[in-house]
Formats: C-alpha cells, structure tokens, sequence
C-alpha cells in the first residue's frame, strides 16, 4: 500500500498553502470582523485553476483527481475556513451536479464558465421546513408553457448573492413527495429571483449566505437538470461527494489551529518555561495531532474510492462526520492552550473555533452522517 | 527568445538552522525552496518569452537529489524544460565548481538571455551568476529592478547605492534579479499538470566533457558555527545626562558598536 502523494499533490499543496499564507491569510481576519469577502480573491483562485479541480479540462476544469481537490480545499481552510467553504460549496453543490447530470449544451453554457472561474455557484437545497429533511422541499416549480414557474424560498445559502449560477431543487409534483421534485439552472438577475436577508453568523463569517426568493420567476424547460423527478436523488449524491469537500475544510481548520497551538506552546513560558512542555499541555497537542491524523485517512481514502470510482458514501459518512468533530475538538483546546489570549480577536484561534462549528452541521449534520453509516452498516 | 534561468535550491527562509553531527549545516526534514531572487529571474523570463511570442525558458540548477522538486515547480510555474546537473564529484562545490558546471551546461544550448537571482539566500552568495558571465565572455548587469529587451540589445536599471544606474547592454547577456523586479506567479493546477510532461535532463560531469579535476573547488570550509545567543537587555540608570554619556561608552567600548 502507497501511502505517498504523487508529485503533483505534493507540488499542490505547496502550491496552494503558499497563495493560502501569502494572499488570504493577511485578509481572514478582516473579511471575518467585516462579515465581507474580498472577491479579488476569487479572480486569484480562478487564475491559478481553484475553481473548477476536479473537472476534465475540456470542462475548463484542472483535470485533477479528488484527492486533489481535497487538499486543496484543505490548504485554504487552514488560513480561511470561509474561502475553504467557497470553493467547496462552487465545486462541489454546483458544479458537480451540472457535470454529472447535465445535458452537453448544460455543461459548455455553465460547467466550462463555472469552473474557470468566470461564474460563481451555488446550490439551493434547504428551506425552512426541509434541512435534514431534505426531501420536504416546498419550491415549487409549476409546469407552465414550455417552460416552468418557481415560487417560494430558500435559507442558509452558501455563496448566495454573490454566485451567479444557483442549481436550485424544487418541487415539481408536491403529490409525489420527494420524489416528486426536480433540479433546476437558474442564473442570478432572472427576473421574480432576488436575494433575501443576509445570515449573520457564528462563524465563516466571511463567507456569503442570504436567502433566495422565487416569485413567479419563470425558467424555460431546458434549464431543468437531469430528469424530472430526480432533484432529491441528485441532492443526494451531491452532498455525498459535498462532504469530501467539508470534512478537507474542517480538517484544514483543525490542522491550522493546530499549527498555531504548537508555535504558541513553543514560546508561552510560564513557570519558566514553554507550556507546551506540561504534560497536560502537551498531550493535548499530541491527541489533536492523532485526531488529525485520523481525519485525514478518513478524507483521503474516501476521496481515493471516488476517483477510483467506487463506492464512497459510507467512507465520505465517516470522514465527514470524524473531521468536523475533531475540528471542534482541536480548535476549543486550541484556544484552551493559548488560555486568554485565545479567547481575544487578537489571535486567529477563536475564529477558528467559531469557523468549526458549523462544519458538524450543514451537508448533513453529524446526525445524519451517523445515518447514513448505521444504513451501510445495516444493509 | 531563448532564455536560461539559473536557480539554486536553498533553505525555507523560516527554517531552523542546527548544525549536524558532523560539524556540517543538518538538512535533513528541512524545507528547500526554490532561492526567492531566482523566482524573480524566472518571472521575469517567463514575462520576456510571453513578450517576444516566442523561444523558450530554461532553468538549469546544480545540486543533490532534492534539486528535481525545485525543477519540478519552476516547470510548473511556466519554464518549457530542465537541467539537472548532480554529480558525485560536485559535494562540497564551491562557487567555482558550481559556475564551472552550469556554464558547461549553458554551452550546449544558445540562449539570448541567462537571469539569475543576485545572491542566494542560504549563504549569502553571488558570485556563481558573475563568474558564469566571464566564462561564456558575455556582458551581465546586476541587481536589476526592470528589464526592456528590444533588437538584440537589453536595457537593464541596476539597484545601486543611493539610487539606481541604466546600462543597456548587447545580447546575450547575463541580467541577476533583485526584489521589486516583478511580482512572482504561483504555478497553476494546469501548470502543475503539464510540468510532468516536460522534459527535465539529468547531466553528469562527463555530459559536460567535465572532470572532477575541472571542477575541484578553490576554497576550502574550516568550519560551520552558529552564532553566539542573544544577551539579556541591560537597563542604563541615573540622570538622563550621565546615562548617555555612559550609553555612548558601551557602545564604543564593549558593544563596538560605534
């Protein structure tokens, strides 16, 4: 068994941690204190090929595997969880569900532009009433003319306002329940589709989530992604291969609070010397770091079945759900081993304790993960 | 236009510097880059070729193994192919030994422009572009700050004390980069894809009509020490006039400082 990363991931993840440390890192904490991203930031990612990884490049892709992709994602979050979650949510809830299901003309109007960059996406799942039941999406999409009508709301949307390209779920036949639903292409500024209120949140504060309003917006019938009926079965696999996307930005979180947890363990003295030399202290070091560990075989192989192209649901299940705890996990002892300070704006720890928290929430909430490994398991 | 980039593989400029058993710098699990002035060299290169339309970057470095990854990401980066000179004869090279190979090297190509990086950031050397200059008998500008290639001719502006100097000299010529010269790209992911594919040529002495007799360094290492630690701050008392004439004291007579 090879456990080695090719040339090319290991030239990656240089690669990206350096733009990482050198172009976002000195913005996190503004964009985070703001509530803004900086989108010239995105126009740098597009030009170095971030936005579109794992696609092949005659899509405007990288034409890089997903374990690729994972690393990546990783090495921006560990700077800027809200940049991890940009990227993740584009390429993964959008552009992956229009390069698995789309139609030839879908992918060179959307995919090529999407994933060079020049458009931003997003996915419009949950409601009010449907998170983790995501089948009870009440959008509706009434058949009208050749074309079709959208009505109702969507919240907590990532990259909402700013994405310009929204693969939407909406219900086309409320009589057959989920399986009455359907994926739509809808590209900001169609007329009865605005934004609603902006989400302030706990954390990837940088990051932009707003509610998306349909009133009688009218979408024509080649804007329907893959076959009528098969938005909930499209959700799902997305927020499978989503959550390879999530557990490499709460790794990345985890692995950058580690990072700073070492380094200030090394120079805080107290009692004459370093704290990190404390047992109590340095064991938390030494359980974050296996936990790290732990989570990043977890992503990795779960990233290596996919482009394999086998199986990976349970595997992205367990990767998921173990990074986001262990994100949680590290960055609180994080902040714990940096003591007062920690728990100032001064240094990034508590950013990135907040930033972790909603990782073992949305894309299916641990919850959920849980589920979906006991159905596996109990098959 | 044909351009050739001289890089060195140096130490990450956060790296920890320990000395090793052996009295020698320890290297082992260090993090090598690629030297920050030869990233501008490459830039720059890379900026000329995209200019003229056409030609190609090469970048050519002497060293150990380790050396192919900084090939490997200035491919990446957008140079069309690689030199990689390692040789067993070259352990312990000096900066003679080192020039002596890489103008070799350069010889059996022909190339309109060789940038380097004006020193490197390991040990503080630059000399190695310099004495590839007067081997291959071409003029070299350094320390620039902005390059113009017109018609077989380049007019370099030269970082000097004080201010700057612009020489403009006749092609080919050796040109060493100094921060400011240009704002460096990252490599892109298609970049990285495509630099597997390029070629990267390994060259031993004898590829060079080289013999270790050729090579042999002109300078010998005594030793390697690190510096002395940091003393504690020394607080100067009394009445602000006999603390500077005390202050000034120190400074001459024990710190040598002025």
């Amino acid at each position: 068994m090879d456990f080695s990363l090719g040339e090319e991931q290991e030239l990656l993840r240089s690669t990206v941690r350096q733009f990482a440390e050198g172009e976002v890192g000195p913005l996190a904490a503004a964009m985070d204190e703001r509530e803004e991203y900086d989108w010239d930031l995105w126009d740098k990612m597009a030009g170095m090929g971030l936005t579109g990884i794992p696609f092949p490049e005659q899509y405007g892709g990288a034409g890089m595997d997903n374990l690729s992709y994972a690393i990546a994602v990783e090495e921006l979050s560990r700077v800027c969880a809200s940049t991890g979650v940009l990227i993740s949510a584009h390429t993964s809830l959008c552009c992956w569900p229009i390069y698995a299901y789309g139609t030839r003309e879908q992918k060179e109007k959307y995919l090529v532009p999407l994933a060079e960059g020049a458009l931003i996406g997003a996915l419009g799942l949950t409601e009010t009433g449907a998170g983790s039941d995501a089948g009870a999406v009440k959008l509706s999409a009434r058949r009208e003319g050749d074309g079709y009508v959208l009505n109702g709301t969507k919240i907590f949307i990532t990259n909402a306002g700013r994405a310009d390209t929204y693969v939407v779920i909406a219900s086309t036949d409320p009589s057959r329940g989920h399986k009455g639903t359907s994926a739509f292409i809808v590209a900001k500024g169609t007329p009865g589709f605005t934004f609603g209120k902006k989400e302030h949140k706990m954390g990837i504060r940088a990051s932009s989530t707003y509610e998306l309003v349909f009133e009688e917006c009218r979408i024509s019938a080649d804007q329907m992604l893959g076959a009528d009926g098969s938005g909930f079965k499209i959700a799902l696999a997305t927020l499978d291969g989503g959550r390879i996307g999530i557990a490499a930005q709460a790794l990345g979180i985890a692995q950058g609070a580690l990072d700073q947890a070492v380094g200030y363990a090394k120079t805080r003295e107290q009692f004459g010397q370093p704290v990190g030399r404390f047992q109590a202290v340095g064991w938390m070091l030494a359980d974050a770091a296996t936990r790290i560990q732990a989570a990043r075989h977890l992503i990795y192989h779960a990233a290596w079945l996919k482009d394999q192209g086998q199986s990976y649901s349970k595997e992205s299940a367990m990767a998921k759900l173990f990074a986001s705890e262990t994100a949680m996990w590290v960055t609180t002892k994080a902040v714990q081993i940096h003591g007062g300070y920690g728990y100032t704006r001064e240094y990034p720890v508590e950013r990135m304790m907040r930033d972790a928290k909603i990782t073992e929430i949305y894309e299916g909430t641990s919850e959920i993960q849980r589920l979906v490994i006991q159905a596996a398991l109990l098959r | 236009m044909n351009i050739a980039v001289l890089l060195k593989q140096t130490f990450d400029t956060e790296a920890k510097i320990s000395l090793a058993a052996d009295g020698g710098i320890q290297s082992e699990g260090v993090n090598l880059i690629i030297n920050p002035y030869d990233e501008f060299a490459l830039e720059e290169a890379l900026r000329l070729k995209e200019k003229a339309g056409s030609g190609e970057v090469v970048v050519v470095s002497a060293g150990g193994p380790r050396v192919g990854e900084a090939l490997r990401t200035a491919l990446a980066t957008g140079a069309d192919r690689a030199i990689h000179i390692e040789d067993p004869a070259l352990d312990g090279a000096d900066e003679f030994s080192v020039a002596a190979v890489l103008a070799a090297a350069l010889k059996k190509g022909s190339f309109d422009l060789i940038l380097a990086g004006w020193r490197a950031v390991d040990d503080g050397s630059g000399q190695v572009a310099i004495r590839v200059a007067e081997l291959l008998d071409v003029p070299q500008v350094n320390v620039v700050t902005a390059v113009a290639v017109d018609d077989g001719r380049v007019t370099a502006t030269m970082d000097i004390e004080g201010g700057c100097q612009v020489v403009e000299v006749p092609l080919p010529a050796v040109l060493t980069a100094q921060k400011g010269l240009n704002e460096p790209r990252y490599p892109s992911m298609r970049g990285i894809m495509q630099a597997k594919k390029k070629p990267l040529e390994h060259l031993a002495l004898s590829d060079l009509d080289l013999a270790a007799g050729d090579t042999a360094p002109k300078t010998k290492l005594i030793c390697h020490s690190l510096p002395a630690g940091r003393q504690a701050g020394r607080v100067i008392e009394g009445e602000a006039a006999e603390a500077v004439r005390e202050l000034v004291r120190v400074l001459r007579e024990e710190a040598k400082a002025i």
